[in-house]
């Protein structure tokens, strides 16, 4: 292999890239990051911040396993970001609720859960729906109309704007090259090692990991891979910082370690980060009141719109090309809840070259080739 | 510090966390509190500073209290009344009121 700059070019600075940079810096890799400035449609700074395992795996049985693991080495992972910048991302695991305020509403859910736990193979977690009373007993101040939901012992939370910020401090902490505005316009392997051509020059690695959100749509292909999108807005509210008086997250609205209430869970096809839709603030806002009639008079200090990183089935994919051997997709919704697995188990496949399909072959972008029944 | 400029508006009994103040009529909140000699008026929700009215006019968010029952007011834009009650805010707001 010709000598290059770089054991491995991370594409992306947003939390997947940087979690990513970081376990391979921990393996022993020379690692830089390519990001975008200021202005890249960002979903690490818009996130809703919720480390989340209840509901997920319905369609991909083995997504639940791959969540629940991340999920067990949160804690972990947290006081290793911890140990190593001296910054807390405030992770907190108390389990959360999903709460319906119908019968309606609750019987879908219901629906949706025993069809999740029904598939085989899947890992077997506990969800419990629970009763107006049942839950009224860990969140005090739901409404009336409040008629049940469903609560996941492993679900919970993190400052998410810690988090980034703590693991960007970690990459310079392990060396790691950061280099932003570097938007990168083309990937070719030449002479057994990756170009990367940017505007501000090339940059020459033996592997590249692509970790660019959205834009691994555009990336992908460069490299014998692909990585089919659909990014979704959403959009959140946040309130003023109020005194604890929520114990545990709900999927649609947490209080944070500072005291404000995030509402959010919205989701609109419309890829134009700068709008906000006032009907649908508006809306969350409702709901929010419905779920906990004490934020009825509570000021609203923030709103905004984000971009999710969507797959087109929604869930992650993870390959190595086999055109381009040495190229590596990491690309998937839950940049937060997958942090872990990316950090401490992802990364240290990409070191070694190669992924352990073990755990990760239900990932590939293959599955997208299965040609729909007829 | 502070001196009124119209000492012939009539008085506007108001209570600041259960003691009985007069203030004048057209004082706002914060022009109450101001010319009573209340140094601050809340502590803030992460380090629990002490803060006072600044700006007067809607702008800092310095000047947060309680006014009948109904916390994060702007004491600026809020004009006082015959028998308000102000209360003095300590850190975070409590959700509900």
């Amino acid at each position: 292999m010709a000598a290059n700059d770089y054991d491995v070019a991370v594409v992306g600075g947003g939390l997947v890239g940087v979690a990513t940079a970081w376990g391979l810096a921990r393996e022993g890799c020379r690692v830089v990051v390519l990001d975008e400035g200021d202005r890249a449609v960002r979903a690490s700074r818009g996130n809703f911040a919720l480390v989340w395992v209840q509901s997920k795996g319905l369609g991909l049985p083995e997504y639940a396993g791959w969540t629940i693991r991340s999920s067990n080495a949160w804690a972990g992972f947290a006081q290793t970001l911890k140990d190593e910048t001296g910054l807390d991302v405030c992770f907190q695991r108390p389990g959360g609720f999903h709460l319906a305020l119908s019968e309606k509403e609750l019987e879908a859910r219901a629906n949706v859960l025993r069809r999740l736990h029904n598939q085989p193979g899947i890992v077997d977690y506990k969800t419990e729906i629970m009763d107006h009373a049942q839950i009224a007993k860990m969140l005090p101040d739901i409404g009336p109309e409040v008629v049940g939901g469903s609560f996941c012992p492993l679900d919970g939370h993190v400052n998410s704007l810690r988090l980034f910020r703590t693991l960007h401090a970690a990459i310079k902490a392990r060396y790691v090259t950061y280099l932003p505005s570097h938007r990168v316009e083309n990937i070719t392997k030449e002479d057994g090692e990756f170009r990367l051509t940017t505007e501000q020059g090339e940059i020459r690695a033996g592997k590249v990991a692509l970790a660019a959100g959205n834009a691994n749509m555009r990336l992908a292909p460069m490299v014998g891979l692909e990585a089919p999108m659909r990014p979704e807005r959403g959009q959140i509210v946040v309130t003023e910082r109020l005194r604890p008086f929520l114990d545990h997250p709900v999927v649609t609205l947490r209080q944070t370690d500072e005291g404000t209430v995030m509402i959010g869970d919205s989701k609109e096809e419309s890829v134009d980060p700068a709008g906000l839709t006032l009907g649908v603030s508006a809306t969350e806002a409702e709901r929010a009141v419905r779920l906990f009639p004490l934020l009825a008079n509570v000021n609203v200090v923030r709103t905004w719109s984000a971009i999710r990183v969507m797959t087109q089935d929604g869930f992650p994919i993870y390959d190595q090309s086999e055109t381009h051997p040495g190229a590596f997709t990491v690309c998937c919704h839950s940049g937060v809840t997958l942090a872990a697995n990316h950090a401490l188990t992802v990364a240290p496949m990409i070191a070694r070259g190669a992924l352990d399909t073990s755990l990760v072959a239900p990932f590939s972008a293959r599955r997208f080739h299965v040609q729909a029944a007829g | 510090m502070f001196k009124r400029l119209d000492e012939a508006a009539p008085p506007v009994a108001i209570t600041v966390d259960g003691k009985q103040l007069a203030a004048r009529a057209g004082d706002t909140v914060a022009a109450a509190l101001i010319a009573a000699g209340i140094a601050h008026c809340r502590t803030t929700p992460v380090t629990g500073a002490p803060r006072a009215p600044y700006c007067l006019m809607g702008v800092c968010f310095e000047c947060l209290v309680t006014v009948d029952g109904v916390g994060s007011r702007q004491g600026c834009l809020v004009p006082v009344h015959e028998g308000m009650a102000i209360e003095t805010q300590v850190g975070k707001r409590e959700a509900g009121r």
